[in-house]
């Protein structure tokens, strides 16, 4: 079977030279030192793989790398433009979501695709969206006050 | 004070004049300290030997790196202000979420009167750092905030001094701020960057000097984000399991069968057969390394073993097997037996209006820090340095240490500030499992836990029995208290309630599954079990629970946060909707004293459990970082009800049968109650740990609430796994 495949990676193309079964979060962490997109149970329930496929939030762990081919991927490392961090990423700091930060890349991911779909979504709505991400720490009221942050930021900035 | 231990030699200081305490000698190499410092001013800040680091003559030495080995053996911590300026502050401590890497540097801060910017800790590394016993136990704050504020208001004493000599003033006219000496007669100022360039001066100090208090802090007390947030909302920062080396390999293990498997028989020749894999049996430890981590699982499938296994207990038998296998001694290195007995309990129960006797149980739950266990290990000249996230860096350095019989000093452990602990991560078996492979292999091997193994094989919280048989009389007034507990431990067993014939024991029992701690330790099942019991006594005697405790406590602080937890949910005032009920319990613990209110909605026809509300009082003495503190609590809440809801380890035959997320539920989105915070800033009072104690009062608040809802009293923990029975 072929082992090269090709993927865009926050914005630049990269060939992979990886067995096709690998994992999208093993050829991220390993081959390409992406390590913000992070291992948390390698069965998709815990959301700590989360990136970005053509803008929709998926699990890496549980996709094999030859099914992305020819995707665009983007991780926690490629979500800040030019040293200006993203709205969400503002607003995680803002309300000091996160503890020890490690369900952080995954919860802000997710979070990205939610406000694309829903630019201003309610409490509910982002609790619904946001189920399959755990935060052992507990600090999910925080995220959804930062989620809500970062909508208001970005009405502001688009207004 | 024995000081038979301390060596009475010490260089001539050359450039650095080394103020130390007369009856203290300390053997500092210069010349390697300026290597390693380039100048600049130093305080060292010296235990008083008790709390030392455990020296007894064979091993006096061996626990320190070369760098540690020149500086005095006793340091609790360190600080130095370089040329430029930069401050860097030196601590035993691993930062694991409970921000304390923010909360230490304001502390330092705020008592060098510095920016916070100027301040960068380094902490949990074995060569750098002070010997420290570990971060646990809520100590952190009340310990080493303690001396390294000490330490710093010396550090600025020092610089004070200085510029007082550079002026010729006196030090009574100089005042410091923002990293300057000011001269306030005139105005002049010194930065502190200048001051350290033109010097080399290390002191020491002894623990006890006083300190500055709450009522004056400048940076400590106030809300503070945390200080490399950015790296963490960037994903720059990088934890164990990311970190690597040149020409790494991945390491798998293959567990064994059950616990406490023994190897029968292995083939290791299919795994050896592959390229660039190593495979190791060494005793009962069968491992691989790999070019990359799907070679490491397609190796260690590729082994074939065979071992001998018992029958082993399964969680249905387990609170019985307890009762009847305490074990009264200290044999499994766990705490002993402990027993208080006070008046006597049969007068206080013949005495008795009412009275009631109760069982209580809690089950094992796990950690499940997101992280899972892993370690970088790296060789180089017969010595190891290890990346990993423990608690205990310094006790892992002595488990690779052993693990290999080497000496301390060739081991160096570093504890990346890491994805969560919780109680967890006091052991390094990662460690000496990564260290075995890279040995084998001769190149850096890193291994990370699967999920599955960190639910297998790290350790859990203690399961528990407890009995509790007690008396009110006709008033409600206690009159009886006879608390048994079986295995959970013995940490906040005491109640906080004036009873005058008490007798309350801890029984160890014989170990089913690897125990170990857990936040707020065995406190939380003693809580548990209290605050139930003192709600169904309540209800004996037809009295409010509030009212209940209140007639029974003495203790002003336990009374103040109870006071402020029942105004802000309004106990006794909110209406009640149909179906909902009201509960409320309160503890003390590590110095934290906790009131938590809990409103409830049970609906009878589906057994759903809803925490609605939560309103939580917290009084830590004087408060540190206000926000910071606000966030552990609310996080406490939020983990607490995944223990008192539904977690709970199920288990058979030396296996765990629901070691994964999608089996063993979490508290998520959907459990999130309205969560008010009180915090109650006690500045007469000194800080206490905030990471543990909040936790304690959840589970049996939502016990109650369901009680009133109800009228179901529940006894065990967690209290609705599969929902309310009808
Ligand atoms: S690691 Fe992919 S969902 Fe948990
Ligand atoms: S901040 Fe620790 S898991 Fe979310």
């Amino acid at each position: 079977m072929a082992r090269i495949t090709e993927i865009e990676v926050n914005g630049s193309a990269r060939r992979i030279d990886a067995d096709p079964e690998t994992s999208l979060l093993h050829v991220l962490r390993d081959q390409l030192d992406l390590t913000g997109t992070k291992y948390g149970c390698g069965e998709g329930e815990c959301g700590a793989c989360t990136v970005l496929l053509d803008g929709i939030p998926q699990r890496s762990c549980l996709m094999p790398v030859a099914a992305v081919s020819g995707k665009r991927i983007t991780t926690i490392e490629g979500l800040a433009t030019g040293g200006r961090l993203h709205p969400l990423q503002q607003a995680f700091l803002d309300e000091q979501a996160l503890q020890c930060g490690y369900c952080t890349s995954g919860m802000i991911l997710t979070a990205w695709a939610l406000l694309r779909a829903r630019p201003d979504p309610s409490e509910q709505e982002i609790r619904e969206f946001m189920e399959g991400n755990v935060c052992r720490c507990g600090v999910y009221h925080r995220i959804v006050a930062a989620i809500r942050r970062a909508s208001d930021l970005m009405k502001k900035s688009n207004a | 004070m024995n000081l038979g231990s301390i060596t009475q030699a010490m260089n001539e200081p050359e450039r650095y004049e080394l103020d130390a305490p007369p009856q203290y000698h300390f053997e500092l190499d210069r010349r390697h300290f300026f290597k390693m410092l380039g100048g600049g001013v130093a305080v060292f800040l010296v235990l008083k030997p008790l709390r030392a680091f455990p020296q007894s003559g064979a091993r006096s030495g061996e626990g320190f790196s070369r760098f540690q080995r020149q500086l005095p053996q006793n340091l609790g911590a360190w600080l130095h202000i370089a040329p430029d300026g930069a401050v860097t502050v030196y601590t035993g401590k691993a930062e694991m979420g409970q921000n304390i890497r923010t909360s230490l540097s304001q502390a330092v801060a705020g008592e060098l009167r510095a920016p916070l910017g100027s301040v960068t800790l380094v902490m949990a590394d074995t060569e750098l750092t002070p010997w420290d016993m570990g971060t646990f136990g809520s100590r952190t704050t009340p310990q080493m905030g303690t001396q390294l504020r000490r330490v710093a208001s010396v550090a600025r004493d020092v610089l004070v001094r200085m510029a007082a000599e550079r002026w010729n003033v006196p030090v009574e006219s100089l005042a410091a701020a923002d990293g300057h000496i000011m001269n306030r007669q005139n105005g002049q100022t010194l930065a502190y960057a200048e001051l350290a360039q033109a010097s080399a001066l290390a002191k020491a100090i002894i623990e006890d000097d006083p300190l500055t208090p709450a009522t004056e802090w400048t940076v400590a007390g106030e809300s503070v984000a945390k200080i490399d947030g950015r790296e963490f909302v960037t994903g720059e920062h990088k934890y164990s399991p990311d970190m690597s080396a040149p020409g790494m390999l991945y390491g798998k293990i293959l567990r064994p069968a059950s616990f406490g498997a023994t190897l029968k028989s292995i083939d290791l020749s299919g795994a050896k057969a592959m390229p660039g894999v190593v495979a190791v049996r060494d005793g009962d430890f069968v491992g691989v390394a790999a070019p990359s981590e799907q070679e490491a699982e397609r190796a260690l499938a590729f082994i074939h073993a065979a071992w001998n296994t018992a029958p082993q207990i399964s969680d249905r038998e387990l609170f019985s097997y307890f009762k009847q296998n305490t074990e009264e001694g200290n044999s499994q290195g766990w705490e002993g037996r402990t027993s208080h007995e006070m008046g006597s309990v049969t007068s206080g129960l013949a005495k008795a209006a009412h009275r009631l006797k109760q069982t209580y149980t809690a089950a094992y739950i796990a950690h499940a820090p997101l992280e899972t266990r892993a370690a970088l290990a790296e060789w180089k000249d017969g010595s190891v340095t290890v990346w990993t996230g423990t608690q205990r860096p310094f006790g892992v350095q002595g488990d690779v240490a052993n693990a290999f019989q080497m000496a301390l000093d060739r081991v160096r452990v570093i504890v990346p500030d890491t994805g969560a602990a919780y109680g967890g991560k006091h052991t390094g078996e990662c460690a000496v499992e990564a260290a075995r492979l890279a040995k084998a292999a001769g190149r850096p091997v890193k291994l990370v836990w699967t999920r599955e193994e960190e639910f297998a094989w790290a350790y859990f919280r203690p399961a528990g029995v407890i009995e509790i048989s007690s008396g009110i009389d006709r008033d409600g007034t206690l009159t009886a208290w006879e608390f048994q507990n079986f295995n959970s431990g013995s940490a906040g067993i005491m109640t906080p309630y004036e009873v005058p014939n008490q007798k309350i024991e801890f029984h160890p029992c014989k170990q089913v599954l690897r125990q170990g701690s857990y936040r707020c330790l065995a406190a939380t099942a003693n809580n548990f079990a209290r605050e139930c019991h003192m709600d169904d006594l309540a209800r004996q005697a037809a009295m409010d629970p509030l009212e209940f405790r209140r007639k029974n406590l003495n203790d002003e602080r336990l009374l103040a946060v109870l006071g402020a937890a029942t105004k802000q949910f309004g106990w006794g005032r909110s209406p009640k909707r149909t179906g909902h009920g009201f509960g409320l319990a309160c503890g003390t613990e590590k110095s934290g004293y906790v009131a938590t209110c809990a409103e409830i909605a049970a609906d009878r026809a589906s057994g759903m459990v809803r925490v609605i509300r939560v309103a939580v009082a917290f009084d830590c003495g004087a408060i540190v970082n206000p926000d910071g503190l606000k966030n552990q609590i609310q996080g406490a809440q939020m983990m607490g009800l995944g223990g008192a809801l539904f977690e709970a380890i199920r288990f058979g035959n030396g296996r765990i049968l629901n070691g994964q997320f999608s089996s063993y539920r979490v508290p998520r989105f959907s459990d999130m109650p309205e969560i008010e915070v009180v915090l109650l800033d006690r500045k007469d009072q000194p800080s206490a740990g905030a990471g543990e104690s909040p936790i304690m009062g959840i589970a049996p608040a939502v016990r109650n609430a369901i009680m009133d809802a109800t009228g179901t009293a529940l006894f065990s923990l967690p209290l609705v796994p599969d929902g309310l029975k009808a």
